[in-house]
């Protein structure tokens, strides 16, 4: 049965290959990965140009006039940059006003919790391998799950709140607030993805000859100087990398918050992807040329984070 | 040497260390128990503000002569002490109650002030088995184990093919596709939603399964891992059983996949996580509720049923539920695969 089976699938490649001959099989091999890559990411990619320079509701792209750069005229229009309200698309200097704030709270928050984590993991202790799990399970766990696991406790009539009452506080519309609501966006999402930057630092750390912390000791150099002198420069590559890496998510932030807050309250935590994804598809109008010409200037950002992701890991190997 | 080995036990860093993982066990664990606890809960405990630990609910007992099981109450007894009764109905303020162990003995009436209901440890198993009645649940579940199973199929078959042919093969183009394919890595799916979605609905794939399925399978992640590997692989296996005129189907099938295996174990596990957590593209690709994924049919169902957490709580624990039981039994290969691969 099972030989016939083999023997089913066997049979179209060998039947190409008589057709072709041998050496034209790699491009068989390589065809259907190529075929889907093709369609559905380079076409789009393609594709994306053109629905920036076009205006209009239809999404067939013949029938949307060209209007050239108008879509990017239209967004970076504002009587004056300081000042979200006086620009003509609000909704997106909003976001990315947002944006901007989340990625500074969430990298620098990330990064440094990672590094102490990642420095203790690194230490001979007990229960090692346990605890290097424990920070990654929440890596695996779904958006929806993990805003579904916050915004229950979050709730007014939540766990957190309970506590809070129970120690003579005040209850706190922790999801109703805009700074709060801010504050918990940030410390859901580093609680969700923390765990993949502390593997990177720790792999980074383990890395680290350990000829020269025996010399530092001989010396007799104190901790604190080991650290700044040796563990933190020899981390710098991967430091990078995971500085990099999290910018590049950070500014893609969408599922876990778009579940929490819904970008509420009001627009207080409406990030940049909600702003192209409600644009686009979610509105009355869909807006599919803002859509991608927002999306062409994220990918801008997003190609110079990578150009430097690249460099950092470079600078990794050697 | 000496210095470290005479170094004093439990100094400070030490103590601080293990702070600090207690402290981050609690922080990444206790929120997720929190749920599961929460989710065996019955609507109107999780109501209850402050929440209690334990999912509790009024204790009931079966008293002959009643078809339905009775809730029961701790009432003050005429000589001043307590007894758990149950009750029978409910009139007014008053309670009528009756001694379990006495079924045929005249009712007494209670006032409800004074009666305090008795709880007990009580799992809401319905909680779990409702939404599969009620609500497309089994439906959502359903499109959810199609899509990761045949995704994650398709994927490790074209991403395995694409990597033998790099790896194996000396051929035209072959440095100016991998490079390609490489340079992809990092173009993410919030830059092409709009037109990305077009195609999908061109080539009538919106509101399929398919839609979802298709557009990620060809990871430039997979690609590069399988490659990496594959070159580890001898060619003169290969080589042998061209010999015996093994077609290169064969070579590829019999040969290399297997001894591959290990990477494809890793790209396995990855491309599961992945597409069973996947959210944004299905939320474009899919609207119509009968092709929802779990995660869209979870987070669609938070905002029209507010109400009904006890639903939603369990409905969040089965999603959790592969997930986790994935990272109990292979958290060692995905750890140390992320570590030296680094990638997500």
């Amino acid at each position: 049965m099972r030989a016939a089976l083999a023997r089913l699938i066997d049979w179209p490649f060998e039947a190409l290959q008589r057709a072709l001959g041998a050496a034209r099989m790699p491009y068989v091999f390589v065809l259907p990965n190529l075929l889907v890559f093709g369609i559905f990411v380079v076409l789009p990619m393609l594709l994306n140009i053109w629905y920036a320079t076009t205006s209009g509701a239809e999404l067939m792209p013949g029938q949307r006039p060209f209007t050239g750069l108008a879509n990017f005229a239209e967004l970076l229009d504002c009587g004056n940059y300081l000042n979200v309200a006086s620009c003509r698309q609000d909704r997106f200097w909003r976001s990315v006003d947002n944006t901007l704030w989340f990625v500074a709270f969430q990298v620098i928050t990330m990064v440094v919790l990672s590094l102490i984590t990642a420095l203790v993991l690194n230490r001979k202790m007990a229960l090692r391998g346990f605890f290097r799990a424990v920070f990654f399970y929440p890596v695996l766990l779904s958006p929806v799950v993990v805003a579904l696991i916050w915004k229950w406790i979050l709730q007014p009539d939540g766990v957190l709140n309970a506590i809070l009452v129970a120690n003579g506080g005040q209850r706190v519309p922790f999801l109703l607030d805009p700074s709060w609501s801010f504050f918990w966006t940030v410390v859901v999402s580093v609680w969700a993805h923390m765990g993949f930057y502390v593997l990177i630092l720790l792999a980074g750390l383990q890395a680290i000859p350990p000829d020269l912390y025996e010399a530092a000791a001989m010396d007799g150099t104190p901790q604190w100087r080991v650290f700044w002198r040796i563990t933190l420069p020899l981390l710098m590559p991967n430091m990078a990398v995971v500085l990099v890496l999290g910018l590049i998510r950070a500014v893609q932030a969408f599922d876990e918050i778009y579940v929490l807050t819904g970008g509420g309250p009001g627009t207080a935590t409406q990030y940049i992807v909600q702003y192209i994804y409600e644009t686009a598809f979610a509105g009355q109008v869909h807006i599919m040329g803002l859509a991608a010409a927002a999306s062409m200037l994220v990918g801008g950002v997003l190609l110079v984070l990578t150009l430097l992701q690249l460099l950092a890991s470079a600078r990794a190997k050697q | 040497m000496i210095r470290f080995l005479t170094r004093r036990r439990g100094n400070w860093t030490d103590w601080l260390s293990w702070g600090w993982m207690i402290f981050g066990t609690l922080a990444m664990f206790v929120p997720v128990l929190w749920l599961v606890l929460s989710s065996f809960k019955t609507q109107s405990a999780l109501q209850e503000f402050p929440p209690s630990l334990w999912p509790t609910g009024q204790k009931q007992i079966v008293v002959t002569g009643y078809d339905k099981p009775l809730p029961v109450f701790t009432v003050p007894l005429p000589d001043g002490g307590t007894a758990e009764r149950a009750m029978v109905r409910r009139i007014g303020i008053e309670l009528q109650v009756i001694d379990p162990a006495v079924p045929d003995a005249p009712l007494r009436r209670v006032k409800l002030a004074e009666a305090v209901p008795v709880r007990e440890l009580h799992f809401a198993i319905e909680n779990y088995l409702e939404p599969l009645e009620k609500f497309s649940f089994g439906r959502y579940l359903s499109n959810s184990l199609i899509v990761t199973i045949t995704a994650t199929a398709i994927t490790l078959l074209i991403n395995a093919m694409c990597a033998f042919a790099l790896s194996k093969y000396e051929f035209r183009g072959r440095n100016g596709i991998f490079i390609f394919i490489v340079s992809t890595l990092m173009i993410p799916i919030t830059v092409i939603l709009v037109p990305a979605f077009l195609v999908v609905t061109q080539l009538n794939l919106g509101n399929s399964l398919w839609g979802v399925i298709l557009p990620p399978a060809a990871t430039p992640t997979g690609v590069f891992l399988l490659r990496q590997y594959m070159l580890t692989i001898p060619d003169e296996l290969m080589d042998a059983a061209r010999m015996d005129h093994a077609s290169e189907w064969r070579l590829f099938w019999r040969i290399v996949l297997p001894l591959a295996a290990p990477a494809l174990a890793v790209l396995t596990i990855f491309s599961i996580v992945w597409r069973w957590n996947d959210f944004l593209w299905p939320l474009i690709v899919l609207n119509r509720e009968d092709v929802f994924t779990l995660q869209l049919g979870l987070a669609s169902f938070q905002g029209e049923l507010q109400t009904q957490w006890h639903y939603l709580l369990a409905m969040t624990v089965v999603t959790l539920v592969p997930v986790s039981v994935v990272f109990a039994f292979l958290q060692k290969y995905i750890t140390t695969g992320i570590a030296s691969s680094g990638m997500k």
